[in-house]
């Protein structure tokens, strides 16, 4: 009986230890994966160096979404670029903050050492934990999905908070029906918020049925998936849930973590991804570049003019050029739910973070600096990367935030 | 052991003395027994007060969350974000449940392995089946969380757990513990991962324990005409059981704070307490290690800081009340060997 139990013991540990590494690989060989298309962009790095304002034309955009509204962006930014290092900025620039765009700053801090030899270290921590750093002046920017609250601004301990957008993203909805892989499944806003509220459970229910004639919806019950650790993905798809369902704004609001009514929570994209993919009859939501990395199958979703739309970059950027006209001067909005045919309701812009008044003039220039060629040039890497780019509206008026940063009581941006 | 250091310490300055120039020798060596004597106080207290302090940190952090809930902060089940409202609740009891569950499953198993390597095996099987238990030990857990996820948690939801409601589920009051669809991503696979991470520490210490019994017991078991089972149960465990309770606290202390490969598999819900393991639960730890970096509002920070407070409280109890019961079961033994 004992000898019996041991040989179980050890067998059981060999097999643990076989498959643990075997997942192990498995992971190390999906990140390297991953890591590729990340790298594409980098191909032609000629033509980045030598030339950053031409490169636009040179490095074809992968996704053809991105393209049509966003190739005037760069353009706009007319004689102002940034071509190589400038005398007097600081070498080093200190960032925290959010994950979801990490990816994309990584990409961006990388060309930009290249064309200034300013080394920008950036620290993806979690938004939270780029509102403290910037707070407690700790980073020299930080970086957030969700923007400052005015309780959170007023406890800054170096002024006044600008936020920039950087970049767009976007939130899907991710789901595993055996029998219907290959149907693209239609939802609204209530529908969804009724389905993570517990309030729709069943699959066949006569609310999601009514946006999916002619689909055979199973009679099983729905498990929810949602993150488990705060998150900007979160606070996106909670936004819209919000904007969209006043049961759900009185019930369980906005926010990076919220109290859900049920379901299952993963940690991380990839904790959500892969509880849908293993849970059949599952749903829950991921950030677009996952689901379009790993080839997810993604619903659609109805906007605010009743048009179902499918998540793509255009999409998104459609929600910032629609919101644009409209927004509150400090651009801290949220541009879930809005107008237009081909807009993809639950987006969001991703923001770095800086003091408006900065004391040390150096690290002042070298930010602006940054700041420009990110809202400009850098747009370029936006769509190879799953972010959609920025508006042509949207970045004229970060140019006017960049230029009303101060160093040491001086402008800071030297126009070059 | 204590004793005879003490013993060598008394020793040489008889030493000194025959050798001439005590004043010399003695002089230093009082100097130097002076400053060994503050680096070992030093050295001890230093422990404690890290402790301490730690304590005393994490208390002054949480304290805007403790002072506001109070009671609430451990009696309620509401954790919520955007209301500001946190109770932690949930949090404990599915750390409790899944470091028992551990300690229910890694135990009989721990020692059963112990006991196979210490008594059973031939010593060519030894050290290979000791070292393979104890190789677990030295996987890191975020390998075991994402094993957990991959491997154990679709095997959980088609086989173990049907398995568990259609043999356990009937039977009244534990029955109780396996109901409910089953989801995979549970206390109960939580608590399942738990104890194969907390078995190689079980199965090390059993087994030096067992080591440890004089070979005089067993044979002057087997010289009365007892069978191998006999020797084992009647003179062996006795003789080893607090260290074999110890060995199961080290294990608890373990399972207590484990985090990682418990959040991937536990579901990461706090909604509601049930009776049953089947539904998602969450760990103090897990809720820390999800929530922290995105903790972006004071009162929010401080409840997360108050959790792991709440941790090292929790963990303080479970340790005094397994000390407690190893007094108990010592007190016990002392009795029994007297009446032997």
């Amino acid at each position: 009986m004992n000898t019996n139990q041991a040989a179980t013991t050890s067998r059981r540990s060999l097999f643990a230890r076989l498959s643990a590494t075997v997942t192990g690989a498995a992971l190390l060989a999906a990140c390297g994966g991953d890591a590729e298309p990340a790298k594409a962009p980098a191909a032609p790095p000629i033509a980045a160096k030598a030339e950053p304002t031409k490169a636009p034309a040179a490095v074809p955009t992968t996704s053809a979404a991105a393209a049509p509204t966003t190739a005037p962006a760069p353009a706009s930014s007319g004689a102002v670029a940034i071509t190589g290092a400038f005398d007097g900025e600081a070498k080093t620039l200190t960032g925290a903050g959010a994950t979801f765009p990490a990816a994309l700053y990584s990409k961006y801090f990388n060309e930009y050492n290249k064309l200034t030899k300013v080394e920008v270290n950036y620290q993806s921590i979690g938004s939270g934990g780029g509102i403290k750093a910037i707070s407690d002046q700790t980073a020299d920017f930080g970086a957030t999905d969700s923007p400052m609250t005015d309780a959170q601004l007023k406890e800054a301990k170096g002024g006044e908070i600008l936020h920039i957008p950087m970049a767009l993203g976007a939130v899907v909805a991710t789901y595993n029906i055996p029998g219907l892989e290959t149907t693209k499944l239609r939802f609204t806003g209530e529908t969804l918020a009724g389905i993570f509220l517990g309030t729709i459970t069943k699959w066949n229910d006569p609310k999601i049925a009514a946006d999916n004639a002619g689909v055979k919806l199973p009679t099983e019950d729905i498990v929810s998936v949602h993150r488990s650790d705060g998150s900007g993905t979160s606070f996106v798809f909670t936004d819209y849930l919000s904007s969209v369902s006043a049961e759900w704004k009185a019930k369980v609001g906005a926010s990076t973590t919220v109290n859900w009514p049920g379901g299952v929570g993963g940690k991380g994209n990839e904790g959500v991804a892969g509880e849908v993919k293993q849970t059949p009859f599952s749903i829950g939501y991921v950030e677009l570049i996952y689901a379009v990395q790993n080839k997810l199958g993604v619903g659609l979703i109805k906007n605010k003019v009743g048009q179902f739309v499918e998540p793509n970059l255009a999409g998104v950027t459609a929600a910032a050029t629609a919101a644009a006209g409209k927004v509150a001067p400090d651009l801290r909005v949220s541009i879930v739910d809005q107008d237009g045919a081909t807009t993809y309701p639950i987006s969001s812009f991703t923001w770095i973070l800086a003091y408006k008044q900065m004391t040390d003039a150096a690290k002042a220039t070298a930010l602006t600096r940054l700041l420009w060629w990110g809202t400009h040039e850098a747009q370029k890497f936006n769509g190879d990367l799953g972010y959609a780019p920025l508006p042509a509206e949207i970045v004229s008026k970060g140019e006017a935030m960049i230029k009303s940063i101060t160093g040491a009581g001086k402008p800071a941006f030297p126009g070059k | 052991m204590t004793t005879r250091n003490a013993e060598d310490e008394i020793a040489p300055p008889a030493s000194w003395d025959v050798q001439g120039s005590p004043k010399f020798a003695r002089s230093s060596g009082v100097g130097a027994d002076d400053v060994f004597k503050w680096l070992v106080y030093t050295t001890a207290f230093a422990v404690p007060a890290v402790l301490v302090a730690l304590f005393v940190l994490l208390v002054i952090d949480a304290w805007p969350a403790l002072a506001r809930f109070g009671l609430g902060f451990v009696t309620s089940s509401n954790w919520d974000n955007v209301k500001q409202q946190f109770g932690t609740l949930p949090y404990i009891y599915g750390t409790v449940v899944t470091s028992l569950l551990a300690l229910l499953i890694a135990t009989p198993v721990g020692v059963g392995a112990a006991i196979f390597v210490t008594e059973y095996a031939p010593r060519p099987l030894r050290v290979p089946v000791s070292f393979t238990i104890e190789l677990l030990a030295a996987i890191p857990s975020i390998i075991f969380g994402l094993w957990g996820f991959f491997a154990l948690t679709p095997i959980m939801r088609s086989t173990v757990e049907p398995f568990m409601k259609s043999v356990v589920g009937p039977l009244p009051v534990i029955g109780g513990l396996f109901q409910g669809p089953s989801v995979g991503k549970d206390l109960f696979t939580g608590g399942v991962i738990l104890s194969i991470m907390i078995l190689p520490t079980i199965v090390s210490i059993s087994r030096e324990v067992l080591l440890a019994v004089p070979t005089m017991q067993r044979e002057g078991m087997l010289a009365l005409g007892a069978t191998r089972w006999e020797a084992i149960r009647e003179a062996v465990i006795p003789y080893a059981r607090v260290g074999i309770a110890g060995a199961a606290i080290l294990g608890l202390a373990r399972a207590l704070g484990e985090t990682m490969a418990v959040t991937m598999v536990i579901g990461n819900s706090s909604r509601k307490i049930t009776g049953t393991l089947l539904t998602p639960g969450y760990t103090m730890a897990s809720a820390i290690a999800n929530q922290f970096t995105e903790a972006d509002n004071p009162l929010y920070f401080s409840a997360i800081v108050g959790v792991a407070a709440l941790l090292l409280v929790v963990s303080a109890i479970v340790n005094i009340a397994a000390r407690l019961m190893i007094w108990q079961i010592s007190r016990g033994g002392a009795e029994g060997g007297n009446r032997g």
